[in-house]
């Protein structure tokens, strides 16, 4: 191959070569207007705007529609002619470990699981990282947002919504503590180990499981009745919010009997629901819908649970509960890989699309369905009049790796370096070799 | 409760006589008077079965000190004999067991294991061989001692004899044949050192190796040339092993290897192959799934009756986690025996995993009714297991000479209503079920004090029901009798007519019969407790039916519906005999189709080579013409014949029209790890280059047909990454549905895995893994320069052996399977594909390789390639890494998606692999990833999943592009394959159409179809009464790199364990 020097001088003089601050340095409110002409605009209401205006003001969007129609003030307003690219909400992603964990086999990075199988009172948001050298990489595929999500025990804490652009996790709340995570009982237990496999077992300490749980929610919800108590309790006080309706109740689980046991119980009590995984729940959908209880489905790039399952099932999971009229939202890795996984949320549902989504249905499924769960989609989660301008602007079809290219983005009308370290050694060691990087 | 087992049922007398004519055995001290008889016996009036398949009626058996003296109807009884009556009764030879622990001490509980630290080392103590799985010097008679009430299980089930051996290790040591009867040990081996056992599990061994079923097969394999070697030597001359002596000292008897699954005797048989033996294989039961490759194997197979017990199904979402193939085989496993005998495999039949031994003969007729003949179970359980072990001189069947092991039955054997009267064993007499049982049915006029009642005792003799029939017809009341030789009791409850008279309650008699006119007679007390007389005089016959009432099960049925099934209809001849109608109501046993492999997914017919002719597809050669618009592909012979523009259709061919779609060559997987049986990894030990993938192929794993519906067309099944030196490779192609071997890639050449870094180091394996070497990067060099130094050495070793100086001590050369491979790595006939992450390492490996002479061939993973992409590219290796992962671990902090891009911008031939079952699946679109992540062409990372890991496989002389001549492994997309929209439509291996979305459509319904049969069956069985099991998910192994073992070892934490 033909080598650059010049590009390779061009480097050394701008100080490119050397690698910049693992974290991109957040961006200043917006103070100027930006004005987003010619693109395709995918607004995830449904609606496809070809040759959109999008009018970005002190972080909220002011004015979206067809260029034809809509004529902004362009006097002072930074704009960018974005003809032939398209801009889509900012993705979501839900039920994720990022800012929590930075290398998942190096413990001294993890802060996910808390000692104790009872803690609702632990919160994540005081953990997360802003300064995580993955969350960057999630920014250059178009993820803007997170659920931070903690994981140990039975209930394992509570989780709040970040924005991907801030110097410390008080900038990046975006939703505190909105929501109490707890690990359903599984009916089967997997025994042996890996010299010798033991068999899978029924197990029988199902029900005594589910009833433990309960009688923790029962002691709460009576706690919870009262303000008036003699001594300070942080668990049970943690609680209250479930009751109050302020924060929903998200549940891990999978097999369908399970999911009915949980939607049974979320009902007991009164609480709004969310199952996370639910790798059943199209089984369920009828129950899920009459119960308003939402999924989110852990993954379309998954393997079928079961022999006799068609292979595509992952794949068509969210087609399938589209149809049963059930809300749901997508994401990634739930558990181990969870967060630096989430860069590839866009091509999850681009699987979802190839399996029977439309393409704006795929979209929503991990923009406004995602907001709508997180209870944060008035504000966010879809472009239009008031909402956030919290968006990306990409070259191609941003589901499909093949064409995707995120180009700009924007959290609150900030514009975000979508720099981060990985495109830093992709520099770096494409001028060791004297080559000319792409321009990704 | 209905009596199903009264063949080998109730047991109403049970007596055993002593053999008082038995030889003393030596020093025998007497207490009391010498009492030594001449064990002289007739039976006299039987239908003799002499043979398996010969019978002689109302034949006499003489039999003198435990021996067969004579039979025949020409018998001359000598004076002084015993002579019993078996007139109408039947007599065959008892049977055998060939596979059986009874009488072995139980093995040694297993301590350590999952938590402890590892043991590297055998810890039984002396000269013994290094691994503790390994005991050929185990000798099951000097450890016997007999079991009373096992032995009386075995007797009742009809059984004479078992070949005992202790159930526990790889090389289990010799087996002996024993006698059922109770006694001294001294006079019941029959036999010392009848067969060696083997098996591929290591019991009770707490030593680390082998810790796979790859390593199994490995130590078994060292073990035989350790042996041979160890033949050639002097004793004490290299060193003293009590276990390779006794190993060379059994290796004349028959070899007996206990498998779990019908792919685990095809491994077996495989080892047999390289050492000249010929294993008698004890299967698992689920044979019939492979009766072609297993007939082809020769072994001859003891096989358990275990039919699985039906599911309960009631709940669909308990049905949901039992799999299409364990509902089949629940239905088939009892066709298993029918099945092999019809395919020509020699069987003999074992009672042993049965959860009780009732079981043996109510699950033999099961089979029995499924198309196995009386015949074909007599000679499984009599001729076939005596021959198998030589002893058909002795035993197996009644002639002059043999030991007088036999059972005398009310029927034929084999028929549900037959009693077991009496079970002898050598000569020793065990009365189960006396034959003088009186038939006391018929209708009766019962005489209580002042009443009479009809009485109706109706059923089998010996089992027999007694009803009172009330003057309303409608009502009966049931008595309850005990019969015992002659005398008898009974008892009922009075009813509300005659309660006046004999008191409100239970009346309770106790008298005799008489034998002449079978009348009854005797006194008992009313419900009031005062005394009275009783009578029963007979009147009649009782009316015809069985004790319940039922008509009689029907026995034969007609076998399921496989290519092996001929007309194989059985005749049993109780039925013939008792003249009864065959079961004319019941229709015959419809059952599902054998699937290839047994699980969903599976064909029913074999699918044939096509030729197919892909009009104007968009075609993407992999050469030098580039991606071709609107181009004609033939495929014809399992070959690509022809690539052009309006290609004619030859006669034979299909033409697909391909207008908008795309065609390329099949996917290739450089790293996988699908399809592998129990244990990706043997990490037990820094090196483990002598276990192969290659043993332990799983061809019915359904990510097979998973991966040809994502496009993949050829893997590399590679060892994991949990040691320096791993394993050897596989590498097949995906042609689903056939046996192992016919996966495999003829030609590919060897390779190997090695690893690098924190899984080899174990830095992530817990707090107890410390010890092993190598716990730094600094230890693994010197692993590798360590094991190739010596396998220089060896090579020199057999290269001077060879030229007729021997080795350079003048000895033989121990054969070493692992310095075998290494050597061929040495010698640049078996290739390296090497776990790499950080770029130290990876320069170090390709500086060893050369110091040694020879070059790494892949790195895999390589995150940090790029680093050292000129290096790379100098030395000549390939890379075969993943598209984007990162991150979850510190060796993998620097990995970056650009990476495949910069190694192939520099040079590197570059690919992606999956290293995982569900990533596999959309290889096509991480190798978009490329484009995305650096600019990569589309052309080009199409070559990154295809022909770049077939160059790095030295195979793309058959596949990676569409050329003329190469093998017709293509893929039909529905849109440009680096889309995540695009999927495969049909997908082609050597020609044959293995998935097309079409056809996927119809194996669902059949599917849900079969399940839903299958379902209603099981229920249908729930409602008769059949025993059930509670449904249960079977987890799938699905393995990664560091899978330290078969299964999820990681799973406390992670549910995927995929750690790479």
């Amino acid at each position: 191959m033909k080598k650059n020097y010049i590009f390779f001088l061009f480097f050394i003089a701008v100080g490119l070569y050397a690698q910049p601050p693992a974290v991109p340095i957040p961006t200043p409110a917006q103070t100027k207007k930006i004005v987003l002409t010619g693109g395709t605009a995918h607004t995830a209401t449904g609606k496809v705007i070809e040759n959109s205006i999008i009018v970005l003001e002190g972080g909220k969007i002011t004015a979206i529609g067809d260029a034809r129609t809509v004529k902004p003030d362009a006097k002072d307003a930074e704009v960018f002619n974005i003809s032939g690219k398209h801009v889509y909400p900012g993705f979501i992603s839900a039920g994720t470990a990022i800012g929590l964990s930075e290398i998942a086999a190096v413990r001294a990075t993890q802060d996910r699981n808390e000692v104790g199988e009872l803690n609702p009172n632990i919160r994540s948001l005081i953990a997360y990282n802003t300064d995580s050298e993955v969350m960057p990489t999630l920014r250059s595929n178009g993820v803007l947002m997170a659920q931070v999500v903690p994981q140990g025990g039975i209930i394992s804490g509570q989780s709040s919504v970040v924005q991907f652009d801030a110097w410390n996790w008080e900038d990046a709340a975006y939703k505190t503590d909105d929501g109490i995570w707890l690990n359903w009982s599984q009916m089967f237990t997997y025994e042996g180990w890996w010299a010798e496999q033991g068999g899978i077992k029924l197990n029988e300490k199902y029900g005594e499981q589910v009833d433990a749980v309960k009688a923790f929610f029962t002691e709460a919800k009576a706690w919870c009745q009262t303000t008036n108590h003699p001594e300070k309790n942080l668990k049970m006080e943690a609680m209250c919010g479930l009751f109050s309706g302020q924060k929903k109740l998200y549940v891990n689980v999978n097999y369908v009997k399970e999911i009915i046991d949980v939607v049974n119980f979320a009902k007991t009590f009164g609480l709004q629901l969310v199952i996370s995984g639910g790798a059943d729940a199209w089984q369920a959908a009828d129950l899920l819908k009459q119960n308003n209880v939402s999924v989110i489905i852990n993954q379309t790039h998954n393997l079928p649970n079961r022999d006799d399952d068609d292979y595509d099932l992952p794949y068509k999971l969210p087609k399938l509960l589209q149809d049963a009229g059930v809300q749901y939202c997508l994401t990634v890795g739930a558990g181990f890989d969870a967060y630096w996984q989430q860069r590839n949320l866009p091509f999850q549902a681009g699987t979802a699309a190839a399996f029977g989504l439309t393409k704006e249905q795929a979209l929503q499924a991990i923009t406004i369905n995602a907001a709508r769960i997180l209870g944060i989609d008035k504000t966010t989660g879809s472009l239009e009049e008031g909402k956030d301008a919290t968006l990306i602007v990409a070259e191609g079809d941003v589901l499909d790796m093949r064409s995707s290219n995120v180009q700009y983005a924007f959290i609150q009308g900030r514009q975000i370096d979508l720099d981060n370290k990985q495109k830093a050694l992709y520099r770096k060691f494409m001028g060791k070799y004297g080559l000319m990087p792409s321009k990704d | 409760m209905k009596k199903i087992f009264t063949l080998f049922g109730v047991v109403l007398l049970m007596a055993a006589v002593s053999p008082l004519w038995a030889q003393p055995t030596f020093n025998q001290n007497y207490n009391g008077v010498h009492d030594e008889r001449e064990g002289l016996y007739a039976i006299t009036g039987a239908t003799i079965y002499t043979q398996y398949n010969q019978k002689t009626e109302n034949a006499t058996l003489l039999i003198r000190k435990g021996m067969i003296e004579a039979v025949g109807t020409n018998v001359a009884i000598p004076e002084g004999t015993v002579v019993i009556d078996a007139k109408g009764k039947f007599i065959y030879p008892s049977f055998i067991d060939l596979y059986s622990n009874y009488g072995m001490p139980d093995a040694p509980k297993r301590d350590g294991g999952f938590d402890g630290a590892p043991q590297p080392d055998s810890k039984k103590k002396g000269a013994y061989n290094w691994n503790q799985a390994i005991k050929p010097e185990f000798n099951a008679s000097e450890n016997f001692t007999a079991d009373d009430k096992r032995a009386k299980d075995y007797r009742n089930a009809g059984f004479g004899m078992v070949l005992t051996h202790q159930t526990d290790g790889i090389a289990r040591g010799s087996g002996a044949l024993v006698l059922l009867s109770d006694g001294k040990e001294n006079e019941l081996v029959v036999k010392d050192r009848a067969s060696a056992n083997y098996s591929f599990s290591k019991g009770s061994s707490t030593q680390d190796y082998p810790s796979s079923q790859m390593g199994v097969i490995a130590l078994l394999r060292q073990t035989y040339y350790d042996a041979q070697w160890y033949a050639k030597t002097k004793p004490g001359d290299e060193e003293f092993n009590i276990s390779l002596d006794a190993w060379n000292k059994l290796q004349g008897l028959p070899q007996v290897f206990e498998v779990s699954d019908k792919l685990e005797a095809l491994r077996a048989d495989k080892i047999g192959d390289e050492f000249g033996v010929q294993y008698l294989i004890k299967g698992s039961g689920n044979e019939y799934q492979r009766a072609d490759e297993l007939k082809a194997t020769g072994a001859g197979f003891i096989l358990p009756l275990n039919f699985p017990d039906a599911y309960d199904v009631e709940n669909p979402f308990d049905a949901m986690n039992v799999e299409l193939s364990k509902m089949k085989h629940w239905e088939l496993a009892p066709y298993n025996p029918q099945m092999l005998a019809k395919a020509g495999i020699t069987i003999a039949l074992t009672a042993y995993g049965l959860k009780e031994m009732g079981q043996f003969a109510k699950n033999l007729r099961k089979a029995i009714k499924r198309g196995f003949t009386e015949e074909e179970a007599l000679k499984a359980l009599t001729y076939t297991p005596a021959n198998l072990l030589g002893v058909y001189n002795q035993t197996g069947s009644l002639e002059k000479g043999k030991l007088a092991n036999f059972i005398i039955t009310s029927k034929p054997v084999f028929d549900e209503k037959a009693d077991l009267h009496e079970n002898w064993v050598k000569g020793t007499r065990y009365v189960l079920k006396s034959m003088e049982t009186i038939d006391i049915t018929g209708i009766y006029t019962l005489k209580v004090g002042s009443v009479a009642y009809n009485m109706e005792v109706s059923g089998e003799p010996g089992a027999a029901k007694a009803t009172i029939l009330l003057p309303d017809t409608t009502k009966k009341t049931e008595v309850k009798y005990a019969l015992q030789n002659m005398g008898i009791s009974l008892s009922f409850a009075v009813d509300s007519l005659n309660e006046s008279q004999l008191g409100k309650g239970t009346v309770r008699l106790g008298g005799w019969i008489n034998s002449a006119d079978k009348s009854w007679k005797g006194s008992g007390t009313d419900a009031n407790g005062k005394w009275i007389e009783f009578s029963a005089t007979r009147t009649g016959d009782a009316p015809k039916k069985d004790a319940e009432g039922k008509p009689e099960d029907k026995k034969d049925e007609k076998q399921p519906d496989n290519k092996t099934n001929k007309d194989n209809k059985a005749k049993p001849d109780s039925a013939a005999k008792d003249g009864k109608e065959p079961g004319k109501d019941e229709k015959p046993e419809e059952t599902g189709a054998i699937t290839y492999p047994f699980t969903a997914f599976g064909w029913t017919q074999k699918p044939p080579t096509q030729t197919v002719l892909f009009k104007n597809a968009t075609v993407w050669t992999n050469e030098t013409e580039g991606i071709l618009q609107n181009t004609d592909v033939l495929i014809q012979n399992g070959k690509i014949a022809a690539i052009g523009k309006d290609l004619p259709a030859p006669k034979d061919a299909q033409t697909v029209d391909a207008k908008g779609k795309h065609l390329t060559c099949g996917i290739i997987d450089e790293h996988s790890h699908i399809a592998i049986s129990k244990g990706v990894n043997e990490g037990t030990q820094a090196s483990s280059a002598e276990v192969s993938i290659a043993t332990v192929v799983n061809s019915e794993d359904v990510n097979i047909y998973r991966h040809l519906a994502g496009g993949v067309t050829t893997i590399q099944q590679l060892h994991g990454s949990a040691n320096p030196i791993g394993g050897q490779s596989s590498i097949i192609k995906l042609r689903w549905g056939l046996a192992p071997d016919a996966l495999k890639l003829e030609g590919a050449p060897g390779f190997i895995k090695f690893a690098l870094g924190e899984n080899v180091k174990q830095s992530n394996w817990g707090d107890f893994n410390t010890t092993r070497f190598p716990q730094t990067r600094m230890g693994v060099e010197q692993v590798y320069v360590d094991a190739f130094t010596r396998a220089r050495e060896y090579g020199n070793a057999l290269k001077a052996a060879q030229g007729g100086k021997k080795g350079a001590s003048g000895k033989p050369v121990k054969r070493d399977l692992e310095l075998d491979a290494l050597l061929e790595i040495l010698e640049s006939k078996r290739f390296i594909t090497c776990h790499s992450y950080v770029q130290s390492e990876i320069t170090m490996l390709m500086r060893v390789a050369e110091q040694f002479g020879f070059k790494v061939n892949t790195f895999t993973h390589i995150l940090e390639g790029y680093k050292i992409a000129d290096k790379m590219k100098n030395h000549g290796v390939s890379a075969s890494s993943f598209s984007d992962w990162w991150a979850y671990k510190f060796e993998v902090k620097d990995a970056i998606p650009y990476n495949g891009a910069i190694l192939n911008s520099v040079g590197v031939n570059t690919g992606f692999n999956s290293d995982d079952a569900e990533m596999a699946r959309r290889l096509n679109q991480e190798a978009a990833k490329a484009v995305k992540y650096g600019g990569v062409s589309e052309e080009d990372a199409w070559k990154f999943v295809t022909l770049n890991p077939a160059k790095m496989l030295h195979i793309d002389n058959r596949v990676g592009s569409i050329k003329k001549g190469k093998d017709a492994d293509v893929v039909l997309w529905s849109d440009n394959p680096l889309s995540i929209y695009a999927k495969p439509l049909q997908t082609y291996v050597d020609g044959v159409k293995y998935f097309d979305t079409a056809q996927d459509l119809q194996l669902r319904s059949q599917i849900a179809a079969e399940r839903n049969r299958l379902i209603q069956k099981m229920m249908a069985e729930k409602t008769k009464g059949g025993d059930t099991q509670k449904p249960m998910p079977s987890k799938r192994r699905l393995y990664h790199c560091t899978d330290l073992g078969d299964g999820e070892y990681l799973d406390f934490y992670h549910e995927d364990a995929n750690e790479h």
